[in-house]
């Protein structure tokens, strides 16, 4: 059972980890918009510079 | 006169030479606007940050001080195909946004702690019946309570103020047996660890924390989101005012940035944005929005004009005057006053059930308590047996009934056009059972259409239109609209108060007054006709045609009035326009029951002798007028278009031309109504095959989990469901 003096201790540092992670997201505002975070995903940030407004997809 | 744009007032500054902007932008929908947008904006020179924001449908907006001017951002957003405005965040707006995210650090901290407490907890459960040593299984509860008590403490704050709220003015909301219920568990677990016992209640106060936030952060969620489209709404509406700031040089400027005393100047076909009274100037105005009246009021020196008043014919200089001056404002006012305080006594679901359930399960355990005592059981054995009937009763899946039901229902109606104001409107909706709708503006659409363009030779008709184009009256541009003009006709000129003039190919064209056109005969018999419409003359050589324009009906009206109809509705109209008109509109509705030349007062009366009778009303209204009987009835409904004060009154918004989503609302306010009170039912189910194990003492803390969790994964499901309206309901699709 001495195996628990490192698994305990452990367990609990990854979850504060995620809380402390889970702090800061909120924190540094990424639960404002949830639906344009969801489309950011799968937008091609790398257009060739100069940007060109014409150039981006039309809306659909 | 030479017009520049103020926005001064919504620019904030952030120091170091940064400057702070937030647009409302129209129509921005998807991945594509968003990149346009962010790249089109970020191209301009000095601009260090422009992101989108699209749950909101906002723009932030950061660029260095200098020669910067924020109307360009606006233009840059207009060539790039969006119309922006710029926007001012309400305090109210600004308090729940802080809310929520104070909600949502609960939460984490809460469902942080119920997976460390269950990670825990689950080897003491399966050591409990294998070979765990006692010695393990304390460190494990100490272990547990050393995570459950901090993270209850911080987690709970919003329960603990709540019902502290409601102790403090006696009252007893659904908070109150929740806190009492996780405090005793907390303090009982505590106690039973220090006895080296084999059950600790940790892991169930706090999952109970943990699943009542989530009801809690989406019920806050969904206010929220209303209430940041009715913030953009507002800024859509752009409501400015042309304000002089020198003898002859005006400034265009937001609402909020004029005080009374100041002079705003009101051109012809623009709606006034301020109250006041006319200083100069001669024109006609249409105060359709604030009385319900179609008929033009003539304004000249010293009339009162009011917010929402339409400039029809000439150029107005307007003195600001303080808002409830003038006395129908003022009346307005009273009586909005007096119907808000009638209204605040409904209570909501949530509130009722809670009041029965609160003693019903208080009497439960104390009982359970007694009970085990005169059995013979030890002061402390039944003290725990107690404490696990408050546990497992806590009030966990009725916490969730309402909010997730709400929060599906409202989704639902936002896609079928309908925001709500008032977080309990939706079951007030359901309820109605009688729809008082003002006629103008509600009931028809707040643009003038053409009514005789049948009978009118089509190329007529593109040449009128066109020569339309060249004026700022309304009628003029209604007659433009239908006639889809898009190139005014060159050399046209304009004669204040008369008409527009041009001469095409050695002809002369006027459209305007009847005598201005020479069109005098036609108008009477017109009148004849069609003795509501306004008309507008329009003549080429000595040829002349007379051009009947009046507000129409939504196209859908009369179908959403028989749907209201056949779901057992009363429907009725109230208005304040004239008897004629207000005839006519019911007889093409085919509502029997109709009043016309009615006032605010009036309005409020109908509404008082209907709810005497008992019946639960729902007023359908747009008019500044209508607002104290928006405020009265039961429940209360204002198309976008509608004045200020009323859209503020209403518990709910519908966009767009047609009447549909009045019924849409209905339908699924209905539909979610009943999924509540199912909910509600099902946790009332649960707790009757709970209670008698509670009672019976052979609830363990595994048994306490496993039912919390499941009858609160059942609620959330059967919430789901309020996405849909059955399809012969939905005739309004």
């Amino acid at each position: 059972m001495e195996v628990m003096i490192i698994l305990v201790p452990l367990a609990l540092a990854l979850g504060l980890a995620g809380l402390v992670g889970f702090l800061w997201s909120l924190k540094s505002g990424q639960y404002e918009d949830l639906e344009g975070a969801a489309w950011r995903a799968i937008a091609d940030d790398d257009q060739p510079a100069p940007p060109q407004p014409d150039a981006a997809p039309s809306r659909s | 006169m030479h017009v520049t744009r103020d926005f001064s007032h919504y620019v904030k500054d952030l120091g170091a030479g940064l400057k702070h902007i937030d647009l409302a932008v129209e129509g921005v929908s998807c991945a594509g606007c968003m990149a346009k947008i962010e790249r089109g904006l970020s191209a301009l020179p000095d601009v260090t940050l422009a992101r989108v924001n699209l749950t909101d449908r906002r723009v932030a907006l950061e660029w260095k001080q200098g020669t910067l001017d924020p109307a360009k951002f606006i233009d840059r957003l207009a060539e790039l195909g969006y119309k922006a405005y710029p926007f001012e965040k309400a305090s109210a707006e600004a308090t729940e946004a802080e809310e929520s995210r104070f909600l949502l650090r609960c939460l984490g901290v809460a469902a942080f702690a119920t997976m460390n407490v269950m990670m825990l907890s689950i080897p003491v459960w399966s050591g409990n019946v294998s070979d765990m040593l006692p010695e393990q299984r304390d460190f494990f509860h100490w272990l547990s309570a050393v995570i459950a008590l901090p993270a209850a403490a911080y987690a709970g704050q919003p329960f603990f103020r709540s019902a502290w709220l409601a102790l403090k003015t006696g009252n007893v909301n659904m908070d109150v047996p929740i806190c009492i219920g996780v405090i005793l568990a907390l303090c009982m677990s505590i106690v039973e660890t220090f006895h080296h016992a084999e059950h600790a209640y940790f892991d169930a106060a706090i999952m109970l924390l943990t699943f009542l936030l989530v009801g809690r952060y989406l019920d806050q969620n969904m206010r929220r989101r209303t209430r940041a489209v009715a913030g953009n709404l507002a800024a859509l509406k752009a409501e400015t005012a042309t304000k002089f700031i020198g003898a002859d040089e005006i400034s265009e400027v937001p609402v909020a940035a004029v005080r009374a005393g100041d002079l705003v100047l009101l051109r012809p076909g623009e709606r006034c944005a301020v109250d006041g009274v006319v200083v100069e100037g001669r024109s006609e105005i249409d105060q359709s929005l604030i009385t319900g009246e179609t008929l033009y009021v003539p304004a000249e020196q010293g009339t009162a004009v009011y917010a929402g008043s339409l400039n029809i014919s000439g150029t107005l200089r307007v003195r600001v005057s303080a808002a409830a001056e003038g006395t129908l404002l003022a009346e307005i006012t009273r009586l909005l006053d007096n119907a808000l305080q009638a209204r605040s006594r409904y209570m909501r679901l949530a509130d009722r059930a809670s009041r029965l359930y609160a003693p019903v399960v208080h009497a439960t355990a104390a009982l359970t308590v007694l009970g085990w005592v005169l059995a013979g059981a030890t002061w402390h054995d039944a003290i725990v047996t107690g404490i696990a009937v408050l546990i497992i009763t806590c009030p966990c899946a009725l916490g969730l009934a309402i909010p997730t039901v709400q929060t599906v229902a409202s989704g639902a109606m936002f896609k079928s056009g309908v925001l709500l104001n008032a977080g309990d409107a939706i079951e007030r909706l359901a309820e109605a059972e009688h729809v008082i709708f003002d006629k103008t503006g509600t009931l028809t659409l707040p643009e003038l259409e053409v009514v005789n363009a049948a009978a009118i030779p089509a190329d007529v008709f593109s040449v009128a239109g066109q020569l339309a184009l060249s004026s700022h009256h309304p009628v003029a541009a209604a007659v433009a609209q239908a006639a889809k003009s898009r190139s005014p006709l060159m050399g046209a000129v304009e004669e204040p108060g008369q008409g527009v003039r041009a001469v095409v190919d050695g002809v002369e064209l006027r459209l305007g007054r009847p005598s201005f056109c020479g069109a005098e005969a036609l108008v009477a018999q017109n009148a004849s006709v069609d003795p509501e419409a306004s008309v507008v003359a329009f003549s080429r050589g000595d040829q002349t045609y007379l051009f009947s324009v009046r507000q129409g009906l939504r196209r859908d009206a009369a179908k959403i009035v028989a749907g209201l109809q056949r779901r057992g509705i009363k429907v009725e109209i109230l208005s304040g326009d004239r008897e004629a008109a207000v005839a006519a509109a019911a007889k093409a509705l085919g509502v029997a029951e109709w009043r016309a030349g009615v006032t605010p007062a009036d309005k409020i009366a109908r509404i008082e002798e209907l709810k005497r009778a008992g019946v639960k009303v729902m007023m359908v209204g747009d008019g500044m007028n209508d607002a104290p009987s928006l405020a009265a009835a039961h429940v209360s409904m204002s198309p976008i278009s509608a004045a200020h004060l009323s859209q503020a009154t209403a518990d709910l918004v519908f966009l767009g031309r047609p009447l549909a989503p009045v019924l849409a609302a209905v339908d699924y306010a209905r539909k979610a109504l009943h999924l509540m009170r199912q909910n509600l039912w099902l946790a009332v189910l649960y707790n009757f095959l709970a209670v008698p194990l509670a009672i019976s003492g052979v609830v363990t803390p595994l048994i306490a989990a496993a039912a919390m969790s499941g009858s609160s994964i059942l609620v959330m499901l059967n919430a789901l469901r309020a996405r849909k309206v059955r399809e012969e309901a939905a005739s309004w699709k």
